[in-house]
């Protein structure tokens, strides 16, 4: 019976596998281009779970790691010439350099007044991308616009070419990949266990020797990179970027993202993705102030009915389904 | 010197608005000991309401204080509908349901009213003997408004028994309930409050930067500050931030930094605030119970 399972889910997973390359040669370029958004912002969500759902450390800010993660990128492409997949360490780094720098203070700063601090500085990164004095490197409003990367090779599949957008979306799928994994492997050993410690009892945290402030910031900054990771893949994709995509409106969004995915669950944040992909296009037909509306009735919805997102109501009901068929 | 003590008077005028803010953040936080991200929000709500019903035809003494019924039942009755449920909940849970709150009534301003910018007449009509030369009518006006408020409110948790039990409540809840006080009703009777006092700050800003659905965005994050910096549990040096403040924040874009970053000069307040002086100026410093 076990052997069974396991060529089962092997079985599922070459399947699922083969599903995710062909996918983008069935649908139009828009599409895809939509799918690659999906992957960014489920990148984006799991760094912002390390932190809050599995740390229990708010950030309302992590729209401003995405847009200095983006901004990296961009600048890197546009001022340096550095090819684009090489952007991508630099914006982990530069992004985890500044989300220790926010992470240190931060440390001084529980529940309600983290929240405070980041959203305040979610609400100051458009100001700060717009400032003149350094519009020389961010191209001040009008931001930057960037070369989308060719692909290496050309075929077509399925009658269809093997266009840019659709290169970038096996590139997004590989490092999104990469990015997933390793989270996993971060948070399921000692690392994780540490860091769920420090979210429900921090005292007992620090009597079993978790060392407090160098795991919270050390977080923080891995959380950070992640998201800024993302941003600079979200401005690859995208091909441009401006302060007014970044506005605290993006953070929102992220927090939706997460907590619609599932919080303190890695799968969970690629729902998460595709929910603040899809969901405003879906609600922009409906009105103009229909998106916010629905986010927010969602939000409050989502902590009465199903606090652990989308993932837990799934594993909730994988577990009753079990049950069932066994008893 | 003549243009700084106009910086002057006028940061000192824009720090009464956020004084205002500050003082129903306070209140809540005071109350509930949460802070509402939706406080902005739900103001900019209240000071639509009154726009609307001057434009109906209310006088605006009518209007204003009709307004401010509204907004306390209103206030009284998001935190019986939307909070109570979740009063012992963890605080992500809390501040997620303030953040769905701030969409709502956002997408709410803007779905009723649309967005489009419309200009809210001051009560202070402007050739009256209270305008002089650093000060508007509506500056002079504003800053009355909200002394009323404070001594009002400074009153009511001095001297009522209502006010006692609030505190009572906000200090410690189990014993308060043991002595008979209704916990979960002052927490609606503060929420309610703080929006009365919320919808005052708006319908006084909205004169002077105009109405539409995100007037309250940057105004919030000076409150936030103002109240942070004053000590979050002090309504009189909330208020006091909110000078300091508006003045820095005049100062500081008249003569440093230029006016691009003023959201900036909050963020450091903020930061700065809470990392060298958790418990701001005057406020008392916080003592958890391991």
């Amino acid at each position: 019976m076990k052997t069974l399972d396991r060529k089962w889910i092997w079985f599922w997973a070459a399947l699922l596998l083969v599903g995710l390359c062909v996918l983008p040669f069935l649908v139009k370029n828009y599409r895809v281009f939509q799918f690659n958004l999906v992957l960014v912002y489920a990148v984006a969500i799991l760094g912002l779970n390390i932190l809050t759902g599995f740390n229990g450390q708010f950030s309302l800010g992590h729209g401003a790691f995405y847009a200095f993660g983006a901004y990296t990128a961009a600048i890197l492409m546009a001022k340096f010439g550095v090819p684009y997949w090489a952007t991508l360490p630099v914006a982990f780094v530069v992004c985890f350099v500044f989300g220790f720098l926010v992470g240190f203070p931060a440390l001084r700063l529980a529940g309600h007044f983290l929240a405070l601090a980041t959203f305040a500085l979610a609400l100051a990164v458009p100001q700060l991308l717009k400032y003149k004095k350094i519009e020389g490197l961010t191209g001040g409003v009008q931001g930057l616009v960037l070369d989308k990367p060719m692909p290496p090779f050309e075929f077509r599949f399925l009658d269809q070419p093997l266009s840019s957008d659709r290169w970038l979306y096996f590139f997004t799928l590989m490092v999104a990949a990469l990015m997933f994994l390793l989270a996993w492997n971060l948070l399921r050993g000692r690392v994780g266990r540490a860091l769920v410690a420090i979210r429900d009892h921090p005292i007992a945290a620090t009597a079993m020797g978790i060392n407090l402030p160098v795991f919270k910031s050390l977080t923080f900054g891995t959380s950070a990179g992640f998201t800024g990771l993302a941003g600079a893949m979200g401005a690859i994709v995208v091909a441009y970027v401006s302060p007014d995509s970044f506005t605290v409106q993006l953070s929102i969004f992220l927090l939706v993202g997460l907590v619609v995915g599932g919080l303190a669950s890695i799968p969970g944040a690629i729902f998460g993705g595709i929910f603040i992909q899809y969901v405003p296009n879906i609600a922009d037909e409906l009105s103009k102030s229909a998106p916010a509306a629905i986010y927010g009735v969602l939000l409050i919805a989502m902590m009465y009915l199903m606090p652990s997102g989308v993932m837990g109501g799934l594993n909730q009901l994988w577990a009753r389904l079990r049950a069932k068929c066994t008893g | 010197m003549e243009a700084l003590l106009y910086q002057i008077s006028s940061g000192l005028a824009n720090g009464i608005i956020y004084g205002s803010v500050a003082l129903a953040l306070v209140m809540i936080y005071q109350s509930t000991h949460h802070i509402n991200f939706a406080q902005g929000e739900m103001a900019t709500f209240s000071t639509f309401i009154a726009w609307a019903l001057i434009q109906a035809g209310w006088p605006y003494w009518m209007a204003f204080f009709f307004t401010i019924a509204v907004s306390f039942v209103g206030g009284l009755v998001v935190q019986r509908l939307i909070l109570r449920p979740i009063e012992k909940a963890p605080v992500l849970t809390n501040v997620i349901v303030f953040i769905g709150l701030l969409l709502i009534f956002n997408a709410l301003s803007g779905w009723f009213f649309d967005h489009t910018i419309k200009a809210f007449d001051s009560p202070f009509p402007e050739d009256s003997i209270l305008s002089t030369k650093y000060f508007s009518a509506h500056q002079f006006g504003s800053a009355a408004v909200l002394l009323l408020v404070l001594f009002g409110l400074f009153a009511f948790f001095k001297f009522t028994s209502i006010g006692l039990a609030m505190r009572a409540a906000a200090q410690n809840p189990d014993s308060a309930r043991l002595v008979g006080i209704r916990v979960s009703w002052m927490l609606g009777l503060g929420w309610g409050l703080a929006a009365a006092i919320g919808a005052v700050a708006g319908m006084m800003v909205a004169p002077i930067v105009f109405l539409d659905p995100n007037m309250m965005a940057g105004i919030l994050l000076y409150g936030f500050a103002a109240a942070l910096l004053g000590g979050i549990d002090n309504p009189p040096a909330a208020v006091f931030g909110g000078l300091v403040v508006g003045v820095l924040e005049n100062l500081l874009g008249a003569y440093v930094i230029g006016t691009e970053l003023k959201l900036t000069v909050a963020l450091v307040l903020i930061v700065g605030t809470l990392t060298l002086r958790p418990a701001g100026l005057f406020g008392k410093k916080l003592v958890t119970r391991v």
